[in-house]
């Protein structure tokens, strides 16, 4: 253990200046996740039960695609940053940022999959 | 970061059972932590047996009759012995709270009393509180001013005054700071509720003119944001504080300033 004082050991190398914009994303993405993953679940539950050409026609209409759509990126958004949380939470060291990194490409992924998923029905 | 497993050296033993007090008829078993530094050994629970008839209410009076009249080694901190120092903290049936203020009776069966979780360990019951008082330090528990004006007396209306009540209050027992796993897991960089609800106490004081200073330096994502709003604080204080709600305050300032 390095000789520091008590005073530097707890100050460390001070406050890095961010923080309260990934709080702000992480407010904003919840209050729409409040209201998209309902609306996603009721249109979703309409498509249910359909032919593969009634649930492209479905999914043709502009309201249950951007649905659809915006909960598939505000929700990746959301479980990007929460994740990333999560992770500072529990692991140290070079396996922090390269976990952070694996969810990141994770998270992005699924979101470009589920959006071009979408966007391919819909089109 | 996270431990699942005590280091082989912090697993607990079993220790000795203390005889019982001759005569008595009304007696509870109290199961104490114990380890020195001097023997090298493993800490161990020692079974103690206190006549409740022969005692005070409180954990506190028992401790100090088994100090007194059995195990003079058994060592922990107390002073005031009326919830105002802060000193007697420790964990009582699984619950951070002062031992002078926890009455035996709000205990079921045998007691266990443990110090605070996740602290270094000086000896038996008596954590290392340094790196705390430390983080509390680093707030600046202090009036900050600028300017010298007023030159004598600093005045607050009603109204700011009352801002403060439920902040002032703390006693720096560190029951809810050794409560909240991100303060277990990230206690190094993360502040914990009792600093950060001094810290929000004098943010909040209208005389204060250092807000901005005091918010620059709380804007880090392991200082401030590591408060999952898991509410262990609140719910252990002995003082019936609400750390978390002041801890929710500082996070929507910092929005204001951003938003």
């Amino acid at each position: 253990m390095p000789y520091l004082t008590d005073r530097k050991r707890a100050v460390g190398a001070g406050a890095s200046g961010s923080g309260t914009e990934h709080h702000w994303k992480m407010t904003l993405s919840s209050v729409a996740l409040l209201f998209l993953v309902p609306l996603f679940v009721v249109t979703f539950g309409n498509a249910l039960g359909r032919d593969y050409a009634g649930v492209l026609a479905y999914y043709q209409r502009p309201v249950p695609a951007a649905i659809a759509l915006l909960t598939f990126l505000v929700g990746f958004l959301h479980f990007r940053g929460g994740a990333q949380t999560m992770i500072e939470d529990y692991v140290g060291g070079t396996a922090r940022k390269v976990a952070i990194m694996l969810m990141v490409c994770l998270a992005y992924g699924l979101a470009a999959i589920g959006a071009l998923s979408v966007i391919r029905l819909a089109l | 970061m996270v431990q699942f497993t005590l280091p082989k050296n912090s697993r607990m033993t079993t220790g000795k059972t203390w005889p019982r007090p001759e005569g008595a008829s009304n007696v509870r078993a109290f199961r104490i932590y114990r380890w020195t530094p001097d023997d090298g050994k493993n800490p161990r629970v020692d079974t103690y047996f206190v006549d409740l008839d022969d005692c005070g209410p409180m954990i506190l009076d028992a401790l100090i009759y088994i100090k007194n009249r059995i195990d003079p080694t058994l060592t922990f901190r107390r002073s005031c012995r009326e919830g105002i120092c802060g000193s007697c903290a420790m964990n009582i049936g699984g619950i951070n709270t002062l031992a002078c203020i926890y009455g035996i009776d709000e205990v079921e069966g045998d007691i266990t009393i443990n110090p605070l979780p996740h602290l270094p360990v000086v000896r038996d019951l008596i954590p290392d509180l340094t790196h705390f008082y430390a983080q509390h330090a680093s707030i600046m528990p202090w009036l900050e001013t600028k300017t010298n004006r007023p030159a004598k007396e600093w005045r607050q209306s009603i109204e700011d005054r009352k801002k403060l009540d439920g902040l002032y209050e703390c006693v720096m027992c560190a029951s809810c700071s050794t409560a909240c796993p991100s303060y277990w897991w990230n206690g190094d960089r993360y502040l914990g509720p009792a600093a950060l609800l001094h810290a929000y106490r004098w943010i909040v004081d209208s005389r204060d003119e250092a807000t901005g200073e005091r918010l620059d330096d709380l804007e880090d994502p392991f200082k401030l944001y590591r408060c999952h709003t898991i509410m262990n604080c609140a719910k252990t204080c002995p003082k019936g504080l609400n750390p978390a709600k002041a801890i929710q305050n500082i996070k929507k300032m910092m929005v204001e300033r951003v938003v």
